[in-house]
């Protein structure tokens, strides 16, 4: 279990490692940081002064090494568009983000179990022909289309809900505010919830079903059953148990994923998480906030992945031995 | 045709061939299957013909009168009737315009599959056939490369692309861009299955034979191994094609993708979100309905060809 766990940890920092290297190339390559600083007007004497003492000069070792110092401790340049640390601008971003992949995730998992074990049960009825054609539907459309569409329909032709914006927040802790505490809070938060399960949940339910319908095939059910086991009690605590484990590892690599379309759900509903943040920043060119996003980024993905890969070999015996020989 | 009228009882066509298979004789049976293969021939032919039945050319500027901006489709008051489908808010007719979006479309998605296939078997092959230290180096290299999301690498990719160039410069060489990151980005779909299946053909008689007859690594791989892993393959890239159209559209509704002088679909429903407000619905439905309606063909057709040939993919 040890040599694993190494294992792990060499790989995710070795890969933090080329995240930082690609960050650093393109923070040397994007902008101009000294015409950021002092702009157009100053000779070309006191620009190459101006360098040396900023250290653009020195080789790419020095400089490297500087920016990965400077990153663990948290320094990763001063945000040229707001005049603040970038680290602080996108951690004062990240609550609104994190909230919204949480509102998803409570989506995702309180729908896609009952639906996934049900199509399992029964394959053949109605409600499963209608809940399956559904999901290949829910795949088929792009997250941003189904934001668009719920914009339309529930925003602008009905009213119910507001469009864009996070509405009413309550301070908590630091940086983070919260969308749970008010009603208006709760009403901007719902369509882009929605709009972000939508393209996960139709991948969950499938995969539920395929995974349960492989476990309702197996030798213990077919045992529970012939003993007079509740079927209840066997579909939810016998069955639904053993397909938890792939869909614990899926979903942990998927809450990556879903940071990704966070991008598309906070630009249609104008979310001021950090996705959103992102690509105004690449309209400014505001190299040190798209390179603190790349590393930030980079690290929820790293380490998002490392715990899923560790649960799976804590859990998973078998799967821990065989790769322990790899 | 002398050859023809000699042998009356040739060997059957290659098109009778596929028709009397297995795959054919249940797509015959498959209603989902048939309309879907239909309509997206409709779509396929529609698009790359866009040159020849649109009636507009939306590259061309002296067909474009902003003046005609945001005319509704035909069944709406208010329309014009020489633009069927209405227009969009550059004026462009709107069907014309469709057209060539869907055909950019489609290209970008095969063309980055295309990519993907290449790199992913070519990757898969070398894995699975030599094995050893190279094939835990590859498949590491896949677990890492699949571990980060396509759509986060090709934003960030494409966003820091963008900046670097300046606009001008990346709207020039936008689709290969396109083509590059999606193409990229996907490889280890097809070198994980690939190399399974390289795995469990290896063992095979019939390489060995290859192997004592005296032929080079190279010509068995790719003559004797490959065509045994064809299912998978065709099963993966359906969804692939599916997959690509959406993350194409996605990165060009962000701004990071086809410009709007260029529209493809997703380029297209973005320009249209601004005035989705101010009642003009159609600039985005209308193109929002042809993605759909694409990649849910697509979809379903990979549905039923999984079905088919139920091969063993790898399971991520």
């Amino acid at each position: 279990m040890f040599a694993y766990l190494a294992k792990r940890v060499i790989q995710a920092v070795a890969v933090m490692f080329v995240i930082s290297l690609i960050a650093f190339a393109i923070q040397g390559n994007l902008g101009d940081p000294l015409r950021e600083l002092v702009g157009q007007s100053v000779s070309e004497e006191v620009r190459q002064q101006l360098r040396d003492e900023m250290g653009l000069n020195d080789s790419f070792v020095t400089q490297y090494l500087r920016f990965a110092g400077n990153a663990l401790q948290g320094d990763l340049g001063t945000s040229y568009f707001f005049k603040e640390p970038a680290l602080d601008v996108i951690l004062k971003k990240l609550p609104a983000t994190l909230e919204l992949v949480f509102g998803a995730t409570l989506i995702i998992v309180g729908f896609s179990v009952p639906l996934g074990v049900y199509t399992a049960i029964k394959p053949d009825s109605i409600l499963s022909r209608i809940i399956m054609g559904l999901s290949i539907v829910g795949i088929s459309i792009p997250v941003f289309l189904t934001a668009i569409l719920m914009i339309f329909v529930f925003s602008v032709e009905y009213g119910w809900f507001p469009s864009y914006g996070r509405g009413d927040t309550v301070q908590v802790w630091g940086y983070w505010q919260t969308n749970f505490a008010t009603a208006d809070g709760w009403l901007h938060i719902i369509l882009p919830s929605i709009a972000l399960a939508s393209i996960m949940l139709p991948l969950f339910v499938r995969l539920i079903r395929a995974e349960m319908m492989e476990v309702l095939q197996s030798e213990y059910v077919k045992y529970a059953k012939a003993k007079g086991i509740n079927p209840w009690r066997i579909y939810f605590v016998h069955a639904l148990k053993n397909t938890l484990l792939p869909v614990i590892t899926v979903g942990g690599v998927q809450i990556g994923t879903m940071v990704a379309y966070t991008i598309l759900t906070e630009t249609v509903f104008q979310w001021p998480g950090m996705g959103f943040m992102f690509l105004e920043a690449v309209n400014r060119v505001d190299t040190p906030l798209i390179v603190a996003y790349l590393i930030v980024v980079g690290f929820i993905f790293v380490v998002t992945n490392t715990i899923v890969d560790l649960i799976y070999g804590l859990v998973n015996p078998t799967v821990n031995i065989a790769r322990m020989g790899a | 045709m002398s050859t023809e009228t000699l042998n009356p009882k040739s060997e059957p066509s290659r098109w009778s061939k596929i028709w009397n298979s297995n795959m054919g004789y249940s797509f015959r049976r498959n209603p989902v299957a048939v309309v879907s293969m239909i309509v997206f021939l409709l779509i396929a032919i529609a698009s790359f013909l866009a040159p020849v039945i649109a009636p507009y050319d939306p590259y061309d500027p002296a067909q474009i009168d902003i003046m005609n901006s945001e005319y509704p489709p035909a069944w709406v008051s208010g329309s014009l009737p020489e633009f069927v489908l209405g227009t969009d808010d550059q004026g462009r007719d709107l069907w014309s315009t469709i057209l060539y979006g869907t055909r950019l479309s489609l290209l970008i998605g095969i063309c980055a599959v295309a990519l993907q296939a290449f790199l992913g078997i070519s990757i898969g092959l070398i894995a699975g056939y030599v094995g050893g230290r190279l094939d835990s180096l590859l498949m590491r290299l896949a677990d890492i490369q699949l571990s980060f999301s396509t759509l986060m690498v090709a934003i960030i990719f494409l966003a820091v692309t963008q900046a670097m160039f300046g606009t001008d410069t990346f709207n020039k060489y936008a689709v290969v861009f396109l083509i590059a990151v999606i193409g990229v980005a996907e490889w280890p779909q097809y070198a994980r299955t690939v190399r399974a299946t390289v795995l469990a053909e290896k063992k095979k008689e019939y390489v060995d034979s290859a192997r004592v007859l005296g032929f080079g690594p190279m010509r068995i791989m790719v003559r004797h191994i490959l065509p045994n892993s064809l299912s998978p393959i065709f099963v993966i890239s359906t969804v692939q094609v599916a997959n690509a159209i959406i993350s194409e559209a996605s990165l060009s509704f962000l701004g990071l993708g086809m410009p709007p002088s260029q529209p493809s679909l997703g380029s297209l429903i973005s320009s249209g979100f601004d005035y989705i407000f101010s009642g003009s619905w159609w600039i985005t439905a209308i193109p929002g309905v042809v993605l759909v309606v694409l990649v849910l063909v697509i979809n379903l057709l990979g549905d039923w060809m999984r079905d088919v040939l139920n091969p063993k993919l790898y399971k991520g």
